[in-house]
């Protein structure tokens, strides 16, 4: 039974070009979706497939381990030790009040994490470790370890960190570490360290920081959308940093800081044949380990704006008058410049009058009739006045320069100063004022304007016993990395040639002798049985003599304007191993402060050398 | 009933692009829930097996009766889906915010699914009345109006946008189909168009969000803006020959969300790459041009018009779900059809393929 309404073929084929218009439409629009299709996944699929790499790799930096620094015979100074921090992951802690009780049974102080910053991180990063203690104890490290089961979601990291072995022994040379700023990080001058970095901020630290830092390596972690990690894809192990082995003697150094201990002031001892520093001391001190882990304001004021200035190399950037040490100098430009005979006798009674003033020498009643070599060794002041007025000051500073004197030496570690060397120029540009006579005769002795530092005088005084070559002081022995590939080895480097007549410098050489072992010597509590030792006494003077005179008659001068006391000593005079510098800031006597130190560390590096 | 022209007429080729699809589904569920097989993953790809064999038998059993039985029964369907809509705004389960879904005891069904198919037939009854050759012109459809309008805002109402404008879309895909003039046309299309701003005001919060999102897809990168961009990472860094079956980082590494229903398209597209992608594609536009000869060879306009509107439901989600994927639309959780993971999707799909294989194995029997 045929309905009509069920069959209509006619309008089959009315309904044809509809059909064509529909078909036309959909494949329009499909076409429209394989060209999305083309565009996401060939015109622009490399973005996407590193898109997709940058979402599961993690890039982990593995830091790499810093470089040992040892002493002239293998004892370690500066190495890594670990440390422990507190760790918990979010996601594997059940009940977080807890583990907090529990947790702060083992700890003195009350470790919090407020329930805000918890649910955020459980949210977000539910795998990712949090950070709740640094740096515990291996008391506490023990305790956690062994309740573990009891701590779900605790986890220790080890990362390693610098330990000053000997605290602060040798610390202004060692140098300290400190997070990297943001101008040494746009200077480029460390292009391997990133942010958050420690590196060196003074001493050797500073100065071999590439050296000593190795180089970073990385690991690449493929890690899911919580965060959580599931392998390591790649790794890149790190190059440990180069080990360094100083040219200085642990316990000479012990030796010398203990010397320095409660004073103020510094010690050069230098090994006159080649310019190896065998111990550098400045006091006061720090203890580097503090700056570990970082400092808090306060802890850091009261290093940084303590008036004893704790931080500063006194050895390198201690200027101070030399005093009687100049003489030296003065002998032998007079001797050079062919104006002392070393025959000639000078009187001194005490007083040398320039115009309308009283220079005066340091014994009130004078040396009486005194020769080069009796001048050096009994220090006389008067027959320093003459020669000094004999050569003028032009040429007494064009001596000292030569010696090395008024420019740094170019030690390998940094925070030098070069001290001053006046000259008629300088002082005219300087002052605005021409330069007066009688400013020559307080530089012929050593004071005035003349500004030296320890380690000038160390050099020079090697130079003096070794036939005039001035020697770069430094304190590198080698460099030695992981596989034992030499990276740097110490070779002498010569600054300059003290270029001044053999037989002259026999004279100054004798007289120095002299000065140690002579009956009137000044230096004579440096003077050491079975070895002969040379040196040379200077009594700075901080203020007038005459105000001084005030002071010790109202019964003491105030500390502050005490004398600054040097000495400079070689031994043995003959065969010199070892020249030393010596300043005490405030000391007094030369020859009661800074001498008697003087033939302790001799005594002590002579026996233990041989 | 079982006639030998049934057999055949059976139509080979609609089955096997369904046979087809259902492979593709399961091997990629299977890579979808890879990643947590442990985790219930394997739970879901066995569950989706079981529906694909129940939503074949379902399939099978609507080719059983003649389908213009379903003529005579267009209206009360359409009226028992309509109750059961407004059923569902009073009684109905609470899920995420919307009450969508009905519960027979163990079993649970959504209404829209129901109404989709009740608001095509009695669409096709209405317009098969008066034969192919009428242009009707906007007065003359009041009467689909209404009918289509009823559930679409009881629809609105649960809150269900996706399935709201993919019903009204259908219909009028239909209306269009059957020759509409134009005037009327461009008066329907202004009229739509002024519509939209009182939508806009009556849209929840979120779904305006998601809107705002697709404009502006860095306002929320880690809300709805991160799923599309994760989206298109993984579609893209598949390149051309894709990473490789269970190889899928965003996949396997969940940085791809919702991967085995709405996004599970861009699973795909990242193990298989471009070629993979087309070839998916291809077989939707086979399945959707074979289902426009369905209709075309279909013995009444009436079959022809539910051929129609069934071909406009699969076309219409297809290109929303790839085109939501790809970043080319906004986020509207829509699902890929008979490919993303689901019970009552594919089973509602295989009711209208069942409908469809039905008017193709009688295009020729004229007599029942």
């Amino acid at each position: 039974m045929l309905k009509t309404s069920d069959f209509d073929p006619v309008s089959g084929g009315l309904f044809n070009k509809q059909f064509k218009k529909i078909a036309l439409f959909v494949l329009l629009i499909f076409g429209v979706l394989v060209l999305r299709l083309w565009f996401l996944q060939i015109v622009n699929g490399h973005v996407y497939r590193s898109k997709s790499e940058q979402n599961r790799i993690r890039l982990q930096d593995i830091l790499p381990l810093r470089g040992v620094i040892f002493d002239r015979k293998g004892k370690t100074l500066v190495d890594n030790r670990p440390y422990y921090d507190l760790y918990l992951i979010p996601e594997e802690v059940q009940d977080r009040k807890k583990l907090f009780e529990d947790l702060n049974r083992f700890f003195d102080f009350e470790l919090e994490l407020s329930e805000q910053k918890f649910n955020k991180a459980s949210r977000r990063h539910p795998f990712k470790p949090m950070c709740i203690k640094k740096n515990i104890s291996r008391d506490e490290l023990a305790l956690i370890e062994t309740h573990r089961f009891n701590l779900p979601g605790i986890m220790i990291k080890v990362k390693p960190q610098r330990h000053y072995v000997f605290g602060d022994l040798a610390s202004h040379l060692l140098g300290y570490l400190g997070e990297i700023t943001e101008r040494e990080l746009m200077n480029n001058k460390y292009p391997d360290n990133k942010q958050g970095d420690l590196i060196g901020k003074s001493g050797v630290e500073r100065r071999q920081q590439p050296v000593l830092n190795g180089i970073r390596g990385g690991e690449q972690m493929e890690v899911d959308a919580t965060g959580r990690k599931i392998k390591a894809v790649s790794r890149k192990p790190p190059v440990p940093g180069a080990n360094i082995c100083l040219t200085i003697d642990k316990d000479l150094q012990a030796l010398a800081e203990k010397c320095l201990t409660g004073k103020r002031g510094a010690i050069v001892a230098i090994n006159p044949g080649n310019g190896e520093i065998l111990a550098l001391a400045s006091s006061p001190s720090f203890d580097p380990n503090f700056f570990i882990g970082g400092v808090d304001k306060e802890n850091w004021n009261k290093i940084v704006l303590s008036k004893d200035f704790p931080l500063q190399n006194r050895a390198l950037s201690g200027q101070y008058p030399p005093a009687s040490v100049f003489k030296n100098v003065v002998a032998l430009a007079g001797l050079e410049e062919g104006v002392i005979d070393p025959r000639e006798e000078i009187v001194c009674n005490g007083i040398y009058t320039l115009g309308n003033y009283d220079y005066r020498c340091w014994k009130k009643h004078g040396h009486g009739k005194v020769n080069l070599h009796r001048a050096i060794a009994e220090s006389c002041d008067v027959y320093f006045y003459k020669i000094g007025m004999r050569l003028g000051i032009d040429r007494i500073s064009s001596y000292a320069k030569k010696f090395g004197l008024g420019r740094i030496t170019g030690f390998d570690v940094l925070q030098e100063k070069g001290g001053l060397i006046p000259t008629r120029e300088w002082k005219l540009k300087r002052f605005g004022v021409p330069w007066q006579a009688g400013e020559t005769v307080s530089t012929s002795i050593g004071q005035s304007f003349v500004l030296v530092t320890p380690i000038q005088m160390a050099a020079m005084t090697s130079a003096i016993f070794n036939g005039g070559i001035l020697y770069q002081p430094q304190v590198t022995k080698w460099a030695k990395n992981v596989t034992g590939e030499i990276v740097y080895e110490f070779v002498p480097k010569v600054n300059g040639r003290i270029k001044v007549r053999k037989e002259n410098l026999e004279l100054v050489k004798k007289a120095l002798v002299g000065v140690v072992n002579e009956p009137h010597g000044t230096g004579g509590r440096a003077k050491l049985r079975h070895v002969i030792v040379a040196g040379k006494t200077g009594t700075a003077q901080v203020v007038s003599l005459e105000k001084e005179k005030k002071f010790s008659d109202a019964g003491g001068i105030p500390w502050k304007f005490r004398d600054h006391a040097w000495f400079v000593a070689v031994a043995p005079a003959d065969s010199p191993k070892i020249a030393l510098a010596i300043v005490i800031a405030h000391g007094g006597h030369g020859g009661s402060a800074a001498a008697p130190i003087a033939k302790v560390i001799i005594e002590a590096y002579l026996e233990n050398s041989g | 009933m079982f006639d030998r022209r049934l057999i055949r007429y059976f139509d080979w080729v609609l089955l096997l692009v369904l046979l087809i699809l259902a492979t593709i589904s399961i091997l990629n569920l299977y890579s979808a829930t890879y990643s947590i097989r442990d985790l219930g993953g394997s739970r879901i790809f066995t569950k989706q097996i079981y529906w694909f064999l129940i939503g074949f038998g379902v399939f099978f059993s609507m080719t059983s009766f003649n389908y213009n039985a379903l003529e005579r029964y267009a209206y009360p369907i359409y009226f028992l889906s309509i109750s059961l809509l407004i059923l569902v705004l009073f009684a109905g389960k609470v899920t995420s915010g919307s009450q969508r879904w009905l519960s027979l005891g163990p079993v649970s069904f959504q209404p829209s699914e129901l109404a989709k198919i009740a608001v095509l037939l009695v669409l096709a009854k209405f317009f098969s009345k008066k034969g192919g050759r009428k242009k009707y012109r906007l007065r003359d459809l009041w009467q689909p109006f209404i009918l289509i309008g009823i559930p679409g805002v009881l629809i609105l109402k649960e809150p269900d946008l996706g399935t709201s404008v993919l019903l009204m879309t259908v219909s009028f895909t239909v209306i269009l189909f059957v020759n509409v003039n134009w005037k009327s046309l461009v008066i329907l299309a202004m009229s739509a168009l002024s519509v939209v701003p009182f939508i806009w005001l009556n849209l929840k919060e979120y779904q305006q969000m998601r809107i705002l999102t697709f404009i502006r897809p860095d306002m929320d990168p880690l809300g709805s803006g991160y799923h599309i961009n994760q989206s298109k990472i993984a579609i893209g860094s598949g390149l051309f020959w894709g990473k490789g079956f269970l190889k899928g980082t965003q996949t396997r590494l969940h940085f791809l969300p919702e991967q085995h229903t709405d996004f599970a398209f861009s699973v795909l597209a990242e193990e298989w790459g471009f070629l993979g992608s087309v070839f998916l594609l291809l077989i939707y536009l086979v399945l959707i041009m074979w289902g426009l000869n369905i209709a075309k060879e279909s013995k009444d306009i009436f079959g022809s018009i539910i051929s129609v509107g069934i071909v406009a439901i699969i076309f219409w989600q297809v290109v929303v779900n790839v085109g939501m994927v790809t970043g080319l639309l906004p986020v509207v959780g829509i699902p890929l059809l008979l490919f993303s993971y689901g019970g009552s999707s594919l089973i509602s799909t295989m009711i209208l393929m069942g409908l469809l294989m039905n008017i193709s194995m009688r295009r020729f029997m004229f007599s029942q």
